[in-house]
């Protein structure tokens, strides 16, 4: 709930006095407020720069830490104030959203700085407003992205293995970092050259040699010197597969290495020359191997794992996907429109090129480039005006996402740069450790729910959730008798209801043990957040117990559960009698026992939800 | 492409007047109001400085320009009853707030309401409820105006509740009420019937004091 709705309360609740000539019942009592009256200033000192404001206006937010009695940790007595040795500067937009309500994100703070503010304030950074979420989007994944190329440059380091490493592990590290020792580094050498010698044989064998004695016509060097050729290609395929192989058994989870995209390339590389052998020598086949001998020209991807550069390529095209795919959608959608529209007006000429609208399309890629090969040309002269709003078009249509992928590219670019330079230790991350969150039910939700419970009053209606709602509507005066335990489990299943309703109440009267069901749940407003799961169902329904404030265990500093009282309608309470459910007694006879530890207040997280 | 090149041109002209047009709106909205002296205020209510000062410095916050309008009333209402649908009552509420009946409320009026609900004396409450009831401020309450009344009080409650709601609940409701409150049974509340049973009556006596503590 907005934080300035809590100002509103008061004008409701007393706007409630309208309701009441019309109620058939009398109001519950209202919810004894124990806050002083009076609103103070408090002084927060945040490294000498001092900060006053209305506790009011901190309390708005009991889920953070300025809003909660963790404050009070910061507390210094002589000095009368709470002082935090953070950033003044930072702490100046932390203290506006008490003022405001809104979080908002300056632009020109380093985004892990502010992160960590926030957390340590308790502040969930979900509720930046919408002026500045899209900024701090931004900025966050660009950290991330930055985080991850730490991460793995951190995870190929240079340091030493422990002494106590497998064979295989240090195998796997000779190959991702081939600096660590000489052997990885010839190793590394040797397989670029392999890599090289490939795909020049590749390319030199198509060239045409001069033919040998007796024949007329040129012939490519390839079949020329076949043997020589093959026995190239068989020294770089061994060579290969070696090291796939290694790499295969090096690999610390196979299943991943051998879905990662470089041993796929690695296995496309190598395959031909396999299937090469097993293949007969088939007319039939042979076309089909002619066509797998292409695939060797995959080994210049291997080069990838040798240079930098190009991986960044791949990941700027990955990284690219969705401007690339709107590219190539605009693309297709304007080559489909003139491809369609050139067809039609070159239709009438006689011995024309765009026989069909998928020749046309020939045509559209080529002016929409702007290469204009000349080999199909518009004669019409409908033909030669959409031939020109063809071309200017695909100017535009291109321009537009390049920009995105060029600047994606040169932050992917800088990015690694400074990752290569950086010489970085391990940094301690900051491991999601939540700010120790102490909350107390607040005097809000309190009134709120009397004053909730006064319309239910007044209209002699409860209210329920959809699905208590559903089950009586089916079972009609049955359906309330329900047992004990699975009304409170299903208690415990709530979302939306505002008190747990009369069938528990009615349920649990029934087992002679009763539980009067005041404000119990305040799902709508806000979800219990648990912490010590064993404690939970007692915490949950002793929200229903009708008691005094209560601790639950003095002496147990990890988790004290309270219980705020609310003072249920007087027709309720002559036949309660102590419930025995199996929690809850032990909570009451506890606080018989330590009468002198009351007073305060439920420890539970509490996070409100926004309404 | 002149013709295109000319209608592109032709925009700016036209968006430039809706922008004229937007700016003397925002000009009309910001109109703002301030409140009388904080000792008129004072002599007017019956609270004190200090609680005025924390009235309407929530006030304030919440509505800078020193105004509220229907909407925003009926918003903020809607708020505290998520369950159901709470702008037809915001509605009344807001004309029985509205001393001026002028569309929007300001602090005086919102502080004297305040007073009266929370420290008026009995018989000022319940002519501040009678108003409420009584929606075209003739003096007079009748079942139409009553009915409409509690189907919003019901409208509030949403659609889930226990027992379910049945659709002659409201004009039960409004039965029961004119039964106790119209004493001489022609049909309309007048003022004094409605004070004389409500007085009568030790619940709604009770239940009045209740709200005093909430400022």
């Amino acid at each position: 709930m907005a934080a300035g709705v809590a100002t509103w309360l008061p004008f409701a609740r007393a706007a409630a006095v309208g309701w009441l000539p019309l109620a058939k019942k009398s109001m519950p009592k209202p919810p004894s407020d124990n806050k002083s009256r009076n609103d103070e200033i408090l002084i927060v000192n945040v490294s000498g720069q001092r900060f006053q404001t209305w506790k009011n206006t901190l309390d708005r937010y009991p889920d953070t830490l300025l809003g909660s009695s963790e404050k009070e940790f910061f507390y210094n007595e002589e000095t009368q104030e709470y002082f935090f040795d953070r950033d003044p500067e930072m702490f100046r937009h932390i203290l506006n959203f008490y003022r405001t309500g809104k979080l908002h994100y300056p632009r020109h703070e380093c985004i892990q700085a502010f992160d960590e503010e926030l957390a340590f304030y308790g502040i969930i950074p979900e509720i930046i407003g919408d002026c500045c979420m899209e900024e701090y989007r931004d900025r966050k994944k660009e950290n991330l992205e930055r985080l991850a190329e730490d991460t793995e440059a951190e995870m190929s380091t240079d340091a030493p293995l422990p002494p106590d490493s497998t064979s295989r592990e240090r195998l796997w590290r000779a190959f991702e970092n081939p600096h660590t020792s000489t052997m990885a580094l010839v190793f590394y050498y040797v397989t670029g050259f392999f890599i090289a010698v490939s795909v020049i044989a590749n390319v030199v064998e198509t060239v045409p040699c001069r033919p040998p004695k007796g024949r007329v016509k040129d012939l490519p060097c390839g079949e020329k010197y076949s043997l020589a050729f093959f026995c190239m290609d068989t020294a770089c395929v061994m060579i290969f597969t070696f090291e796939y192989l290694m790499r295969l058994f090096a690999a610390p989870s196979r299943c991943k290495f051998m879905r990662s995209v470089m041993s796929i390339i690695d296995v496309v590389a190598i395959m031909p020359y396999y299937i090469g052998l097993v293949m007969p020598e088939n007319e039939d086949v042979s076309g089909a191997f002619v066509t797998l001998r292409v695939f060797r020209v995959f080994r210049i991807f291997k080069f990838s794992r040798h240079s930098q550069g190009l991986r960044i390529l791949g990941y700027t095209l990955k990284s690219c996907a969705s401007e690339l795919g709107f590219l190539l959608f605009s693309l297709t959608m304007a080559i489909i429109i003139f491809a369609t529209v050139m067809f039609y007006a070159e239709k009438g000429t006689k011995e024309t090129n765009f026989t069909s609208i998928p020749a046309a399309f020939w045509y559209t890629i080529v002016t929409m480039t702007t290469l204009g090969y000349g080999d199909m040309v518009p004669n019409t002269i409908a033909g030669k005006i959409f031939g020109s709003i063809c071309s200017l078009s695909g100017v535009l249509v291109i321009a537009l996402p390049v920009p995105v992928i060029v600047s994606n590219f040169s932050r992917i670019y800088h990015q690694n740069q400074r990752a290569d330079k950086r010489k970085a230790q391990q940094q301690d991350r900051h491991s999601g450790s939540q700010a120790l969150c102490v909350r107390n039910r607040s005097s809000f939700e309190q009134q709120h729910h009397h004053l909730l419970h006064c319309l239910e009053k007044t209209t002699n209606h409860e209210f329920t959730d959809e699905h208590t709602y559903s089950e009586v509507c089916m079972a009609e005066s049955v359906g309330y008798r329900t047992s004990r335990s699975t009304s409170i489990s299903s208690h415990q299943g709530l979302s939306t209801s505002c008190c747990p309703r009369r069938a528990k109440r009615r349920a649990i009267r029934l087992a002679n043990s009763t539980v009067s069901v005041s404000r119990g749940s305040v799902q709508e407003l806000d979800t219990l957040h648990i912490q010590k799961s064993s404690i939970v169902p007692q915490s949950r329904s002793s929200l229903n117990a009708r008691t005094q404030d209560l601790k639950l265990n003095c002496d147990d500093t990890d988790f004290t559960a309270a219980i705020i009282s609310i003072p249920t309608p007087p027709a309720n309470t002559p036949d309660e009698s102590l419930p025995s459910s199996p929690g809850i007694p032990s909570i009451l006879r506890n606080s018989r026992q330590l009468g002198d530890c009351s007073g305060s207040f439920t420890h539970e997280t509490v996070k409100i939800s926004s309404l | 492409m002149g013709i295109v090149m000319g209608t592109f041109s032709m925009q700016p002209k036209q968006g430039g007047f809706r922008k004229d047009k937007a700016e003397d709106e925002l000009e009309m909205t910001v109109v703002c109001h301030r409140p009388e002296g904080l000792e008129q205020l004072e002599a007017q209510t019956k609270f004190t400085k200090r609680e005025l000062q924390i009235l309407y410095r929530g006030f304030k916050n919440e509505c800078p320009s020193g105004l509220v309008n229907e909407d925003t009333f009926k918003q903020i209402y809607a708020q505290f009853f998520p369950h159901g649908d709470a702008s037809t009552y915001a509605h009344y509420l807001f004309n029985a707030f509205d001393s001026g009946q002028n569309g929007s409320v300001k602090f005086e009026d919102f502080v004297m309401a305040l007073s009266i609900l929370l420290r008026g004396s009995i018989r000022e409450k319940l002519r501040w409820t009678f108003n409420l009831y009584d929606l075209n401020k003739d003096g007079y309450i009748n079942k139409e105006e009553m009915t409409d009344i509690v189907r919003a009080i019901y409208d509030m409650m949403g659609k889930y509740t226990y027992p379910v709601l049945r659709d002659e609940a409201p004009r039960q409701h409004v039965d029961a009420f004119f039964q106790k409150m119209d004493k001489n049974k022609d049909g309309v509340v007048t003022l004094d019937e409605f004070i004389a049973s409500c007085q009568e009556d030790d619940n709604i006596m009770q239940s009045l004091q209740l709200f005093e503590n909430v400022i």
